[in-house]
């Protein structure tokens, strides 16, 4: 069973994918590739039904600002768990600001709905093809992306608020 | 149970039904907005985010430090697992070895504090049925886990026990007897409580087949622990995965058969059994050394060397502030928490605070398998279920 390590996984990736993976590392010991986004949802599928590897858990779907990066600027990360040979995968996929778009894979692991509708609600990444991509624990009337970088934590120090009620 | 839903055009006379924010059965504040056609459930909408408390925002703006606390507040049932998640996290990118005595006194936290939230969850699938007694019998073994986590960290709750590093103090000899007379007296109050609902006539007829889903739907919809493991599926953390030192022990994972709400409560009764045995087994085998690691960087010095040693005061003074050297980096650790996989994303820039840190809470994930769970059952099943899912509003909103 132990003959499925980092090295196999990554070459099966890239006979399918090769000209999509711009970059392959193992920070401690995760193989982590950079997707391109076009090809996420075939990915996870390809990984999904993979007669070997197996990939039949799809651990977490959150998502980054990189407000530094040009034309990179926003981020989704899966981690994707093969249970069959205890094997985890990070796959990243970058958008630009001005086009936040990316498929979702909620169709592939229904799993995925709530956590591309929280990374929506942080971040404002739209998932196409989502069946209900609305916010989640933010409030609907909210008109920003509290997760992105702009935001700066609330103030301590300001003034402008009435907190008589609260005994402050 | 047979029920005729599509059968009838009759949609103009279904009712509908608001369980919760404030419904004493969802035992946190959640709703579910339920369609009903008289006794049965036809669709329900869940709502979320009631206690958010933008911890991800938060801890990108507080010193690694500073984050423990945020952590208790996800799974309060068991905080003292959340905290050590991260501080292991932080370990894993730090690159810390904890000496082995660091590891066991984890595990024994760990396992109380697994102890002390599966006793609550599988005692309220009690109440909610109508059954107080076990509930109110449980909770006191529940207050003496609580006294020993006092015994270690001052706090009951809201744990923020241990260090990033290793432990804040080690055991002294009252938490050592504490916990001692706990792994004495605890068999006979758990045989006790499995007595009054595991073979109860009634307890049995309300929960056998309430609330079921199969291995590959569970899968999907990402159920993790006790939840995914009542489905016959024998994935946790602690094998897959090992982290402090789990390889050394020796335990068994419990599975189900049909992943329904039995099935869930029994998995969960023998999952207190094993966290006893493992308690026992680390105390027994307890290794002499440090209750800390060497990294003074990160690790407190202590209050008497702050006072009087200026090195010490320098140190504290700088960890506080989160001067610590952090490499830049990404790490993903997960711990099995009381719900199962609890996972870390940390993403380090090199500054003081995270760069981004996202928390996987396993309730907020499999939390959206429910409406398919009751869809079709009357409401009370539906309300059996959700406290067999153990369901923490914490967890599910961060």
């Amino acid at each position: 069973m132990s003959e499925v390590n980092n090295a196999y996984l990554l070459k099966e990736l890239e006979e399918q994918f090769a000209a999509s993976i711009y970059s392959a590392e193992e920070p401690y010991g995760m193989l982590t590739i950079e997707l391109d986004r076009k090809d996420i949802a075939p990915a996870i599928q390809y990984l999904k039904d993979h007669a070997v590897l197996k990939f039949n858990f799809l651990t977490d779907v959150c998502g980054a600002h990189f407000p530094d990066k040009m034309g990179k600027e926003l981020s989704t990360i899966y981690h994707l768990h093969s249970f069959t040979n205890n094997i985890r995968l990070r796959i990243k996929c970058y958008m630009p600001l001005a086009d936040p778009t990316i498929a979702s894979v909620s169709a592939i692991f229904n799993g995925a709905n709530w956590q591309e509708r929280e990374t929506f609600d942080f971040f404002g990444i739209e998932f196409l093809g989502h069946p209900n991509l609305k916010r989640i624990l933010n409030v609907e009337e909210m008109e920003y992306f509290p997760m992105r970088k702009e935001y700066p934590l609330e103030d301590q120090t300001r003034t402008d608020k009435d907190d008589t009620y609260f005994g402050r | 149970m047979e029920n005729n839903i599509g059968q009838y055009d009759h949609k103009e006379e279904y009712t509908t039904l608001n369980l919760g924010p404030t419904h004493p059965a969802t035992h946190g504040i959640f709703q579910n907005i339920l369609t009903m056609d008289g006794e049965i459930i036809v669709d329900t909408e869940q709502t979320c985010g009631y206690i958010h408390r933008a911890f991800e925002k938060i801890a990108e703006h507080r010193p690694f430090y500073q984050v423990t606390p945020l952590t208790d507040r996800l799974n309060y049932c068991s905080s003292p697992i959340n905290n050590m998640g991260w501080h292991m996290t932080v370990e894993k990118l730090l690159g810390v070895k904890t000496p082995k005595r660091v590891d066991y006194m984890r595990i024994i936290i760990m396992e109380l504090a697994r102890i002390s939230d599966h006793l609550v969850c599988n005692s309220v699938i009690g109440v909610d049925i109508g059954a107080l007694t076990g509930f109110t019998y449980v909770f006191q073994w529940r207050e003496k886990i609580y006294d020993i986590f006092e015994e270690v960290c001052g706090a009951r709750l809201t744990t923020n026990i241990g260090r990033i590093g290793g432990m804040e103090r080690d055991f002294s000899p009252a938490c050592i007897s504490k916990i001692r007379a706990f792994l004495k007296e605890f068999p006979a109050a758990l045989r006790e409580f499995t007595n009054l609902l595991e073979r109860n006539r009634i307890f049995m007829d309300r929960t056998i087949g309430v609330g079921a889903i199969n291995t590959e739907r569970a899968l999907n919809y990402g159920f993790v622990g006790p939840n995914l493991r009542a489905t016959g599926l024998d994935y946790d953390v602690r094998v897959m995965s090992p982290y402090s030192s789990y390889e050394d022990f020796d335990f068994v994972i419990p599975v189900g058969i049909n992943g329904d709400t039995f099935d869930r409560f029994m998995v969960r009764q023998q999952e207190m059994w094993e966290s006893h045995k493992m308690i026992g087994q680390a105390l027994e085998n307890l290794p002499e050394g440090k209750f800390f690691a060497e990294v003074p960087e990160f690790y407190l010095p202590p209050k008497q060397e702050v006072y009087n040693n200026m090195e010490a005061l320098i140190w504290h003074f700088k960890i506080v502030m989160g001067e610590g050297e952090v490499p830049v980096g990404e790490v993903y650790h997960s711990v099995e928490g009381g719900n199962g996989e609890l996972g870390f994303y940390l993403v380090s820039d090199g500054g003081r605070a995270a760069y981004r840190l996202h928390f996987r809470r396993p309730s907020f994930i499999y939390y959206q398998g429910y409406p398919e769970m009751i869809k079709g059952s009357t409401l009370s099943d539906a309300i059996v279920t959700m406290s067999s899912m153990n369901v923490i509003a914490g967890e599910l909103d961060a």
